[in-house]
């Protein structure tokens, strides 16, 4: 087991590029804040399954990343994905062995943590959201989580990332 | 440890972001980083519609281009027309001894990259970027009027902020009467609000709003918006006055970049130049506008 090197980090970075292709993939108006947090949800995948390789410095990453495509503030998803991928390595243990349903309520817990964390950066630069609709993502990343997390995992296996 | 450090390190970036002007560079040079994937998530849809015009028949293409034909000849004499007008309004303002107005302005199409941005800010991507000329604070116009201002420039792309995003504002006019106003954004990609507009002042649902020039970025006369509604309510200290954008912010493709040139010049430098030379140079000095309505 410790002496597993590591490979695959290809696939890793293919998953991220098609999560950020996703996040930026034009929907029709009335599905736009129905869209999940491809990225947050890739995220959580990775840090659970293989929580040596994919961390902090990844999430933080790929939040910088996702700031810049969006042209918001520099810094703020890069905050907000740092400290869930932080609590997904922390709680990697226990979620691996949750239901898939318990699994879905933690990506619940864990997408929305990382929208109230952007929801304050955005009221500290006075640019709040006036609708309910932010949270949505929340909610359509947990219905997602089990095909997320299906696919994944038969990439993982197909090509040996660990 | 590490969770810590990158928290302060986002502290520290956001905080240079919204405070230093020289993270722009930054954010270009970066955005160049991401401009491949905005092509590529482009891509389908430019293909799309690659297929679809190659497809057409021959008697879709003549149909359609008939009906250009008949259209040009409409603008050509719409032009026709303006022309006559600005040549008079010139003499006009020449015998008034006021200073004249250049009215013609560089363009350039820009098409928009079929990107989604963050639902809840109104932003747009572009295809050109400062390779092209695009400057920040420059205006963007779509066939029907005013669409925003681009905020973000890079070498091949660059990201327009929409007047109808919260946290825009755009001095404009009553085409009628000459009132003053500021439309802001509010959100919602139909309505713009205007600010602090007395109770009494005569502006009426259906009256056009165009630029007014005043705050040095927008050329003025483009039209902005339609007063759609104009509610007094005795409580309040304002009238509250909502309007429709002209331009169709959610379904245009092709935009218009703009090179504004709207200094006053004086009447000495005006008067011994031909009509001709004026429009000769489209020199493409894209100075940057002043500071102006943000």
């Amino acid at each position: 087991m410790s002496v597993t090197r590591p490979r695959g980090g290809g696939i890793i970075a293919f998953t991220f590029f098609m999560a950020l292709l996703l996040t930026i993939l034009p929907l029709p108006e009335w599905a736009g804040p129905y869209r999940p947090s491809w990225v947050v949800l890739v995220l959580i995948y990775w840090c659970m399954a293989l929580p040596t390789r994919v961390g902090v410095g990844v999430g933080w990453l790929m939040g910088l990343l996702l700031d810049l495509i969006n042209g918001v503030l520099l810094g703020q998803h890069a905050l907000a994905l740092a400290v869930v991928a932080y609590l997904a390595t922390l709680l990697h243990q226990r979620i691996r062995v949750f239901p898939v349903w318990q699994q879905a309520l933690t990506v619940l817990v864990l997408v929305g943590l990382s929208q109230m964390l952007v929801l304050w950066v955005l009221g500290v630069t006075g640019a709040v959201p006036r609708s309910w609709d932010y949270w949505l993502p929340s909610l359509t990343s947990m219905l997602l989580w089990p095909w997320v997390f299906v696919i994944l995992r038969d990439v993982r296996r197909r090509f040996g990332v660990q | 440890m590490r969770l810590i450090l990158l928290i302060v390190l986002s502290v520290v970036l956001m905080t240079m972001d919204h405070r230093l002007a020289q993270m722009a560079h930054v954010r270009s040079t970066l955005s160049l980083v991401l401009a491949p994937v905005q092509y590529l998530v482009n891509f389908p849809v430019v293909a799309g519609r690659w297929f679809t015009e190659g497809l057409s028949t021959r008697r879709d293409l003549i149909a359609e281009n008939a009906n250009l034909k008949a259209e040009q000849l409409l603008l050509r004499a719409q032009v026709q027309k303006l022309e006559a007008l600005e040549s008079e309004n010139r003499r006009l303002r020449e015998l008034l001894h006021s200073g004249s107005r250049i009215l013609s302005e560089r363009v350039l199409i820009a098409e928009l990259l079929a990107v989604d941005a963050d639902p809840f800010t109104h932003q747009i991507v572009l295809n050109k970027g400062s390779r092209d000329g695009a400057f920040k604070g420059q205006p963007l116009l779509d066939s029907q009027g005013v669409m925003g201002q681009v905020v973000e420039v890079g070498p091949i792309t660059s990201r327009a902020l929409l007047i109808t995003d919260a946290s825009h504002a755009i001095p404009v006019q009553v085409n009628r009467n000459g009132i003053r106003a500021v439309a802001l954004g509010t959100g919602a990609i139909d309505r713009l609000e205007l600010a602090h507009v007395p109770d009494t002042a005569d502006i009426r649902p259906g009256d056009l709003l165009i630029t007014s020039g005043l705050g040095g970025r927008f050329p003025p006369g483009y039209p902005v918006g339609t007063v759609a509604e104009v509610t007094h309510d005795p409580g309040q200290a304002y009238a509250l006055i909502t309007a429709r954008p002209s331009a169709r912010l959610d379904r245009s493709r092709e935009v218009l970049l703009v090179w504004p040139r709207m200094q006053t010049a004086p009447v000495e430098a005006e008067t011994g130049t031909a009509p001709e030379e004026r429009e000769s140079g489209p020199d493409g000095s894209g100075e940057p506008a002043p500071e102006g309505s943000g």
